[in-house]
């Protein structure tokens, strides 16, 4: 359980949170939304016991200052922007997994399933990987270990279609064992994977919300799209979509519940190349014989 | 196919301060080891035991010194030039570039605590610093050893003691300012700043200046015994000049406030100390405030 009273933080003139109030109850998913500088950050690394603050944090009554060890073993964190390490991946992960308890295999795994095989860059600076790489790894450390909160921020920024599906997937796996709270600036990106949103700004909670969201995590929905013509650029985005082609300028395949609105807007992109497009939510089984079949 | 979630409850082992300092000291050594300034900074040190051996001046005698002992000697006087600055530098752009990069805002939301960190890094600097320098001398040693040279075995053992504290000291000044300041570029400036204060306290000239000045000569050997640098000069000079005969008034004055035996104790015991507590005061600095 989460439980901030009057949370304030300034930098000498500039208060980035403004007696910030907010109690969230064991398992919820919060969607942290706001402009730059609405002070999301700020409160990520208030969270984290990074910054000193004015009010009072609690997590399952620990104060992340007084009790900072502890309470981050129950803390799995995806920050926006990857750190600059120049230490080699593979002893990156064995440094967190040692000094959170967690294993090397179960981060290695994560990472294979979100699609970055650990060991074809494990003597790589971390530094040396491409942006979805160091993403993928960032989460597969935040998700590999056992945590009670996760706290993401910008978490699919750089992240390929199926990455995210996977992603969605692992968040769901987790059910109502853990908390998360996840930033964007963009509400759509994230409100299927949250059944609360809170958004900031000026440091302050402007809007408190529950969501009730069919496309939740863990749901999938079947996809198809027909063209009337072939176009390569169309061609290569469906593929990185993981849409088959069959029938000539026809694709089908599946996308992840929560990846719905992103995909709508891919294929609004292309409006003027379709003929007909088909959207229909369908269980993992459906979904498997579906994809096999395509 | 996915993986099961982790069980919260269910860690593999429960992490000590111990295992995480283990684990930053060795991070923060993995790191180094592919950093150009690290292999840079080794370099030096070896051309210079490299460029002592090859000029001869294990057969020059010079100011009376002859053999292993005039190598010693001027590897010391040039580590002296070398070593602060590099130290000074290296530690605080690292440090303070660190905290730019975004490395301190994902490694501080790890449950490692802020002691066993900060001391993991802080030994791993100082074992980074130091390895190059003794290893350096060790080769001397070699070298000397293959062509017979005589080695003068407890003023070797000395100066290592002396390099080894004042390269404590700096790393310590340099956990310190990289605590305090902020940015790259005021650590930066602030570690120059240090090293030229240090520089200038060095120069018996301006020591001169304030005796003639009609400073206390008390106030003067004060300033002298403070400044590590002046410290590991005379260190480093007292056992192949028991006399210090080559360092003019200041010496002198130290004989009278130390005698021997003392200075030889206070040139290893205060730069430890100074490094030691200067660490310690960044730590709590560094503790005290935001971490970023």
């Amino acid at each position: 359980m989460i439980l901030i009273k009057e949370l304030s933080k300034q930098f000498g003139a500039t208060r980035v949170l403004d007696h910030l109030s907010l109690e969230a109850p064991s398992g919820q998913r919060i969607a942290l939304v706001g402009s730059n500088g609405a002070g999301k950050t700020s409160l990520f690394r208030s969270l984290l016991g990074e910054y000193s603050y004015h009010g009072s944090i609690s997590i399952d009554g620990l104060d992340p200052r007084r009790d900072r060890a502890r309470l981050l073993r129950m803390i799995g964190f995806v920050p926006q922007i990857a750190p600059r390490l120049e230490t080699p991946t593979g002893a990156f992960i064995r440094y967190v997994a040692e000094v959170s308890g967690a294993s090397v295999e179960e981060i290695e795994g994560v990472a294979k399933s979100l699609g970055l095989d650990v060991a074809a860059v494990r003597n790589r600076a971390f530094v040396r990987l491409s942006g979805g790489m160091k993403q993928k790894l960032l989460i597969a450390l935040a998700l590999g270990r056992p945590t009670g909160l996760l706290i993401l921020d910008e978490p699919t920024a750089n992240l390929d279609p199926a990455a995210r599906a996977v992603f969605y997937d692992l968040l769901a796996a987790r059910g109502r064992h853990t908390a998360m709270i996840i930033s964007s600036h963009r509400i759509d990106e994230i409100a299927p994977l949250v059944d609360r949103v809170v958004e900031l700004d000026r440091g302050r909670i402007v809007l408190d919300d529950t969501v009730t969201d069919a496309g939740a995590l863990g749901s999938s929905f079947l996809v198809e799209v027909e063209t009337n013509r072939v176009e390569a650029s169309f061609a290569r985005a469906a593929g990185e979509w993981g849409l088959t082609q069959f029938e000539g300028h026809r694709w089908r395949g599946a996308i992840a519940g929560p990846d719905r609105l992103r995909f709508l807007g891919f294929v609004a992109r292309h409006a003027g190349l379709l003929s007909g497009v088909e959207l229909r939510e369908a269980d993992r089984e459906s979904v498997n014989a579906d994809t096999l079949s395509a | 196919m996915l993986l099961a979630p982790p069980n919260p409850t269910s860690v593999l082992f429960e992490p000590s301060p111990v295992s995480g300092f283990a684990a930053t000291f060795r991070l923060e050594i993995a790191q180094a080891l592919r950093a150009r300034w690290f292999w840079a900074y080794a370099a030096v040190f070896f051309a210079l035991v490299g460029l002592l051996l090859v000029f001869g001046l294990t057969e020059s005698r010079v100011l009376g010194f002859t053999g292993l002992s005039r190598t010693l000697v001027a590897y010391i006087q040039l580590a002296m030039a070398i070593l602060p600055i590099f130290v000074l530098v290296t530690t605080v752009r690292s440090l303070a570039g660190d905290r730019e990069a975004g490395v301190y805002e994902y490694v501080l939301g790890l449950p490692v605590g802020l002691g066993a960190w900060y001391a993991g890094r802080f030994f791993a600097r100082y074992v980074l610093a130091a390895a190059p320098v003794v290893g350096a001398l060790a080769s001397a040693l070699a070298y000397g050893a293959v062509r017979a040279v005589a080695i003068p075995w407890a003023e070797l053992g000395f100066d290592i003691g002396i390099l080894l504290a004042m390269i404590l000291a700096f790393v310590g000044l340099g956990f310190f300012i990289a605590s305090v300041a902020r940015s790259v570029d005021l650590a930066q400036t602030a570690a120059f700043l240090l090293w030229l204060v240090l520089i200038l306290g060095l120069d018996l000239v301006l020591l001169g200046v304030l005796i003639r000045d009609r400073m206390p000569v008390e106030g003067v050997v004060a300033i002298a015994l403070l400044n590590p640098l002046q410290v590991f000069r005379i260190g480093s000079m007292i056992l192949f000049d028991p006399q210090l005969v080559l360092l003019g008034s200041t010496a002198y004055a130290v004989f009278d406030v130390f005698g021997r035996a003392g200075f030889l104790i206070w040139s290893l015991a205060y730069p430890l100390a100074l490094g030691a507590g200067s660490a310690y005061a960044g730590f709590r600095a560094f503790r005290r405030g935001d971490l970023l």
